[in-house]
């Protein structure tokens, strides 16, 4: 068995008393949600803080997921299997189903959460490439009140993100347009395991022309990363094979994997291309009614 | 005998045909588990018990400056700090290995890899002793580390052991086999040689319950007691006795429920020796349970063999000779647990399961900057090691010749006739019938139809593989004229009693970690004895209550002591059989014995139950002249040689080729361990060790960073295969008893993780055949897949 440092816990009742706590106790507090990625990292030692302040009572306020009409808000305490079972959700964004089905395992699935997973901000996050490749923007609010931010800017780095000390994520918020779809394509060693790449994409089609199209990925640089000059690439074109494999290269050159246990930096690159061939096929198949 | 019996695959299996001896039968141990009443070390509370966590270093070479351990005493629930200083002054500093070799219990002079034991704390929780780790104060002085053996050698390395006098390199041992000279003549004489480097990484046996131990020294008695995670109590106790100076009497241990030990709990590790010092300090009993990271980092490893096979043959495919060359990783403490005389376990077996001209293996074993161990994880005592060369240097010859590689081994096979078969290395195969079993695993597989699938899959530019592995494997450690483990010979005890209405007790020195031992050992004597496995209880794992043996791994606890339990089990018929002369008023020589009863030959309204039996043996009346009361006996078994089990792996992958993902679709396993005792139990080991297969062969290494840095010190960076990961196992089997075991059993528990790595990469290989790629090493990550697809294969750091 694994053992913590000594901390103090205290369970938030409602958003304003986080942030009220969070206030209070300044950086040497944390909140934890899931609690799949901060744990383990207190029980290995490498995240030491004094108190720790639990926002699972916020799940009632914090989990939900709305469709409306041009957007769709996710709550930041809706856990992964609410992501993974949500038909609304998988019809609107099936990326979200493609990943939530290769996201660690059962049992991290009934507790991790959306907003766990966007600000743990590792490199490999799934739910990050899956929001970057959705442009999606982040509601975080604090006691001088709230802000939303975009994805480029909610990173800043491997485990760094835009929200402060005394802040909380609140909401995910995705845009909703029209004969678009979407899908993720992970490469991993073993079930389970973080990817040793990962791509989502995502198309909108005018007629017989891409009119817009974005591809995120994971694992492959210091946060997810789009990449816009796929979407320039891919607008007004018809999609082909040709294009696809247009767009990898595009991946291929624009991401800075490093070579580690999962993998070499070249085989990441050539993954990065791979996958995004493959994230973009299906996405258009699924336009066109064909295919899961 | 050879008899061929594939089981319906989709057969429904009746788990409990309640056999009164051998058949399927549900274990008797597992309500306990599955209803959460296990018994496990770390589940051993007792009155007043104190807390103990190790130290340890975080680099891998470094001369230690000084240790303040001020701050940590003065912590108010801190019991006791202890660094190697102190050790030292009780001469406990150093603890003798299993091969001879010594190994630090906590650092004195340096610290030889990352994760050493340098001082521990004893507290009053668990949490405490942690966070007092925390407060000791250690400088060191870092050195440069020797992490890759292939320069361990170099001159400029620097010295690892300069504890040992005089020691100025890094070399730890040297050891040959086979004929050298001859072995030679035949490669400069052959048609064709294939030489390939082929490297077995370093793994681990991770079982799910880490290490651990409570130690309970009572002060008035002098008597320790010792709740271990031990594979080998008796051994260990022996060892306690004569390293720590207690009377042997005076010791306990007791290995109550165990979680998994793959070898990983052969030896005797620092921590163990820590808790007994801690509580002899303290006056308490003192619980050391290492974490997941510890077990990973710091405990027995496995394999890291760098092996170059060599194989020679005629132009037809006639196998003439294997030559090989080994460097072996011991890390920085030789804690090999292998019979003495077998510095390289039974290596000396890769000749496998041809017939051979000659035979050569050339091994230097060096010192590095990484964990001690090198034997546990399944293993065979290295056999796991020699399956693989040669089940992969003969895929590479089946490569150059283009053979099919079923064809190739067939070819070469040992004839049934030539059992018992003595081979170049001197090893005395018992009994084999190779043939019929690889055609039974082809059969089941369909193998010429899987082949006419890749032909076609292949031809659209999809990669499927197809691998073959055949082994045999010795085990069963072992006669005594020859094996002895420090020497302990490794025979076993076994003792039985029934009690007067019937009820028996066996007890055993073996221990399970899984096994089974509680049913298969009460099958073995119910099938001798005529009681039914349910009356019969199995005693093992504490030194007070059970005869001296070695322990069980390297599969020997059915070769070995389930001898034992069978010729105690006859001797106590043989007893019961006068008994029943007397009851029945004949002579010895008319009765005759039906599983559990004496009848009179001719007259079978006269005959006397087993349980009859017992009780005039114990009840009032005369018992036959010279028969004392009582219905019980012992033994010590001396297995006469090791048992040869064999088997025929065939799996089926499929790569994709644009990431180069390898999923194992089938997996057809036919083994031959002898005589079946209980064949659920049997494919439940198979299960098991099929698993650890994929494993390696797919994604487990414990891998170093150039400093020394443990890259596998968590199960999120050493991957164990899941059920995902793994296809429905598909088993049959043959019987080939052995001819010197009384029941004529061999072992099973390791055959499949010996044997089922070379058939994973073989097929990976064989999916790779359009590539031109003749060899890959593990772990078959998805990245290394794709090096090789590139052409570019490389060896695992
Ligand atoms: C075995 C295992 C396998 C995994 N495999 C994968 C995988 O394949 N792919 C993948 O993407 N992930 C994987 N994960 C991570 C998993 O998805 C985690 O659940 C997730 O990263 C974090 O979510 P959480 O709710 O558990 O966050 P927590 O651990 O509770 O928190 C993580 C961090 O986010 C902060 N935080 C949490 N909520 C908020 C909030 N609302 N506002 C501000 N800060 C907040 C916390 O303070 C902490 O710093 C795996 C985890 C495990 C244990």
């Amino acid at each position: 068995m694994q053992v913590p440092a000594p901390f103090e816990y205290e369970r938030a009742t409602g958003v304003d008393d986080a942030i009220a706590l969070l206030d209070r106790l300044g950086s040497a507090a944390r909140l934890v949600a899931g609690g799949h990625s901060l744990l383990p990292m207190m029980k290995l030692r490498l995240a030491n803080l004094e108190y720790l302040i639990d926002i699972n009572d916020l799940h009632g306020e914090l989990g939900y997921i709305e469709v409306e009409p041009g957007q769709l808000r996710v709550g930041s305490m809706t856990r992964h299997r609410e992501l993974l079972e949500s038909d609304p959700l998988a019809e609107a964004f099936p990326i979200f189903r493609d990943a939530e089905r290769v996201i660690a395992d059962p049992v991290v699935r009934n507790r991790g959460t959306i907003g766990g997973s966007l600000c743990q901000a590792d490199p490999s996050e799934d739910l990050s490439a899956v929001c970057t490749t959705l442009d999606a923007s982040c509601l975080i609010r604090g006691s001088s009140g709230s802000r939303e931010v975009t994805m480029a800017e909610f990173y800043r780095g491997p485990y760094e993100t835009a929200v402060g000390d005394d802040e909380i994520l609140i909401e995910i918020r995705i845009p909703v347009r029209p004969n678009g779809s979407s899908a993720y394509e992970k490469v991993e060693r073993r079930a389970g395991d973080w990817a040793v790449v990962s791509c989502g994409a995502a198309v909108w089609m005018d007629g017989d022309v891409i009119s817009d199209a974005r591809v995120g990925l994971a694992a492959v640089g210091p946060n997810t990363t789009g990449i816009p000059a796929i979407s320039e690439a891919l607008r007004g074109k018809v999609p082909s094979e040709d294009l696809y494999a247009e767009a990898g290269a595009i991946a291929a050159e624009n991401c800075t994997p490093s070579t580690d246990m999962r993998g070499s930096a070249e085989y990441k690159r050539h993954l990065a291309n791979e996958l995004t061939r493959r994230a973009l096929r299906r996405s258009t198949a699924r336009i066109h009614g064909q295919g899961v | 005998m050879t008899v061929v019996e594939p089981r319906p695959l989709d057969s429904f299996i009746d788990n409990d045909e309640k056999p009164i001896g051998y058949g399927r039968m549900l274990r008797k141990e597992d309500p306990r588990f599955i209803r959460g009443k296990g018994r496990y070390c770390d589940d051993v509370q007792l009155p007043g018990m104190l807390h103990l966590a190790i130290l340890r270093s975080p680099v891998a070479h470094a001369r230690i400056v000084s240790i303040d351990t001020s701050a940590a005493e003065a912590h108010p629930k801190v019991k006791a700090v202890v660094t190697g200083a102190a050790l030292a002054e009780k001469g406990l500093a150093w603890m003798p290995t299993l091969s001879n070799d010594v190994q630090a219990v906590l650092a004195t002079d340096k610290v030889r890899f990352q994760g050493q034991e340098v001082a521990f704390v004893v507290a009053e929780d668990r949490y405490v002793a942690r966070d007092a780790l925390e407060l000791i104060d250690v400088e060191y002085e870092i050195l440069d580390p020797v992490i890759d053996a292939r320069k361990a050698l170099e001159p400029t390395a620097p010295v690892i052991r300069d504890d040992i006098e005089g020691k100025t390199d890094n070399h730890c041992f040297d050891w040959e086999t086979g004929d050298e000279a001859a072995t030679n003549a035949v490669f400069d004489a052959a048609e064709v040689t294939v030489s390939q480097d082929i490297v077995y990484p370093r793994v681990h046996p991770a079982p799910m319950e880490t290490c651990g131990c409570v130690a309970d020294y009572e002060r008035v008695e002098g008597k320790l007691t010792l709740w271990s995670t031990s594979q080998a109590p008796h051994a260990h106790r022996t060892l306690y006795a004569l390293v720590a100076g207690l009377p042997e009497h005076k010791i306990r241990v007791i290995s109550p429920d165990i979680g998994g030990g793959f070898g990983n709990k052969v030896p005797i590790y620092p921590g163990y020796v820590c808790a007994v010092v801690g509580s002899i300090v303290t006056g308490k009993p003192v619980k050391w349970m290492e974490d997941r990271s510890e077990n990973l980092i710091s405990t027995g490893f496995a394999r890291d063999y760098i092996m170059r096979g060599e194989i020679a043959a005629t132009r037809d495919g006639k196998i003439q000779a294997i030559r090989t060359h080994v460097l072996a990783d011991h890390g920085a403490f030789n804690g090999t647990a292998a019979p003495v005389k077998f510095p390289a376990g039974f290596f000396g077996v890769f000749t496998g399961s041809y017939d051979l001209e000659a035979a050569y293996c050339k091994m230097t074993a060096v010192y590095t900057n990484k964990a001690p161990g090198g034997v546990a994880y399944a293993c065979s005592f290295r056999i796991t090691e020699a399956v693989y060369l040669v089940e992969r240097i003969v895929d590479c010859l089946a490569y150059e010749l283009d053979m099919d590689p079923v064809e190739l081994r067939i070819k070469n096979f040992i004839q049934p006739e030539q059992f018992p078969y003595t081979t170049k290395t001197g090893w005395v195969y018992d009994s084999g019938n190779y043939e019929p079993a690889m055609r039974l695993a082809m059969e089941m597989a369909g193998y010429e139809a899987l082949r006419r699938e890749q032909a076609e899959k292949r031809a659209r530019g999809e990669l499927m593989g197809i691998g073959v592995s055949f082994f045999t494997e010795a085990v069963g450690a072992g006669p005594r004229k020859n094996m002895d483990i420090l020497g302990l010979g490794m025979a076993d005890g076994c003792e039985l009693r029934v009690h007067p209405t019937g009820k028996a007790v066996v007890r055993l020195s073996v221990q399970s970690q899984g096994q089974g031992h509680e049913t298969t050992f009460a099958q073995i004597v119910a099938e001798e004895i005529g009681i039914p496995p349910a009356d019969i209880e199995v005693v093992h794992g504490d030194t007070d209550n059970t005869p001296f043996g070695l322990g069980t791994y390297g599969s020997r606890s059915t070769p070995v002591s389930g001898a034992a339990a069978a010729l105690v089990a006859r001797k106590v018929r043989d007893k019961a059989k006068i008994i029943a002369s007397g009851m029945l008023e004949v002579s010895v020589a008319d009765l005759e014995w039906q599983k559990g009863a004496f009848v009179v030959r001719g007259d079978p309204s006269k005959s006397v139950t087993i349980q009859a039996i017992a009780m005039r043996s114990y009840g009032a009346g005369d018992l036959p002249e010279g028969i004392e009361g009582g219905l019980e006996a012992q033994i010590c078994y001396n297995p006469e040689n090791l048992t040869y089990p064999f088997g025929a792996y065939i799996c089926v992958v499929d790569i994709d080729p644009g990431t180069a993902e390898v999923k194992v679709r089938r997996f057809v396993a036919v083994d031959d361990c002898g005589t079946r005792i209980n064949p659920m139990i049997i494919e439940g080991q198979v299960h098991g060790g099929l698993t650890d297969g994929v494993g390696m062969a797919l994604m487990e290494m414990i891998a170093f960073d150039e400093d020394g840095n443990c890259l596998g010190g968590s199960l999120m960076d050493y991957l164990i295969p899941t059920a995902l990961e793994v296809p429905d196992w598909e088993t049959g089997y043959t019987v080939t008893p052995s001819p010197h075991h009384p029941i004529g059993a061999k072992g099973i528990g390791e055959s499949a993780t010996v044997g089922s790595p070379p058939a994973i990469v073989n097929a990976v290989v064989d999916a790779l055949k359009p590539y031109r790629i003749r060899h890959a090493d593990m772990p078959l990550t998805p990245s290394r897949v794709w090096d090789a697809m590139q052409g570019n294969p490389k060896p695992p750091v």
